[in-house]
């Protein structure tokens, strides 16, 4: 396993933390988490970045690929805990304007 | 500065199994080989760890499609203005210039595209970045200098 995934809820919202880089090498076992609790009827989702340090553009890939099936089943993703470099990879790629970014999972859940 | 001191390079060469669990231990020495010059600050060593993953991911991708298992190269040249990185694969190749661009982040298809950011990114966060694609397998030199020579200008 090179990536830990967290999976906890919140008031409705599933919260799904990868701790670790977000790369190639990650990105099916954070995708297929993903997938699977759309697939279970959760389409609401937090990604919650903050054990993530270092995210590239198949990481990015990820969170646009779950964003997608949460959006089309009727949900949503909500960011938060995006800092330092990954905060800087969004900015460059400009995704922080489709996504609403949060603090943290309390933040994100309030909406 | 003297003509020794501008002619100082250094060679480090990484040689590397074409899998994905490989890419950090890629990035982590690229970055470390970047650390030792002291001019380099953080933010443009992240740039460069970013753009190597990028290069790094697509020769993992270039060999995953071809099912084989040849092995990714990765040589650092250091120098006193620049950091020079090259990631050497043997997969099929690629034609850069076929390869599209993104939407722009405010289309509405911009969320349906989970792939193609790589090559953008590496263009963005390298100073120089440079791909040459054969049938035999691709080079990306990506290159970032430091602020001594972006000063000096």
């Amino acid at each position: 396993v090179l990536v830990d995934v967290l999976v906890t809820s919140r008031d409705g919202w599933v919260v799904i933390a990868p701790v670790g880089d977000l790369d190639l090498a990650a990105a099916p076992q954070v995708r297929g988490e993903a997938v699977r609790q759309v697939t279970d009827g959760n389409s609401h989702l937090v990604l919650d970045l903050s054990g993530v340090e270092f995210v590239d553009s198949t990481g990015l890939g990820v969170v646009v690929a779950a964003a997608k099936r949460a959006r089309s089943a009727g949900g949503d993703v909500r960011l938060c805990g995006v800092s330092g470099p990954v905060a800087k990879v969004f900015e460059v790629v400009g995704l922080e304007r489709i996504f609403e970014v949060f603090d943290d999972v309390a933040a994100a859940v309030a909406g | 500065m003297s003509d020794d001191e501008a002619r100082r390079t250094a060679d480090v060469v990484l040689d590397l199994p074409a899998r994905p669990e490989f890419l950090a231990m890629a990035r982590q020495v690229v970055a470390a080989a970047a650390a030792l010059e002291p001019t380099f600050r953080d933010e443009r060593i992240e740039d460069l760890r970013l753009a190597v993953s990028e290069a790094t991911t697509n020769a993992v991708e270039a060999h995953a499609h071809l099912g084989s298992d040849e092995r990714i190269k990765i040589r650092c040249n250091l120098a006193d203005d620049r950091i020079e990185v090259q990631v050497l694969d043997q997969g099929g190749g690629f034609e850069p210039d076929e390869t599209s661009e993104p939407p722009e982040p405010t289309d509405p298809d911009r969320l349906l595209w989970e792939r193609g950011l790589g090559l953008p990114l590496m263009r963005e966060l390298a100073d120089e970045s440079e791909i040459h694609s054969t049938d035999g397998g691709t080079t990306v030199r990506l290159v970032v200098y430091t602020p001594r020579r972006s000063w000096g200008l």
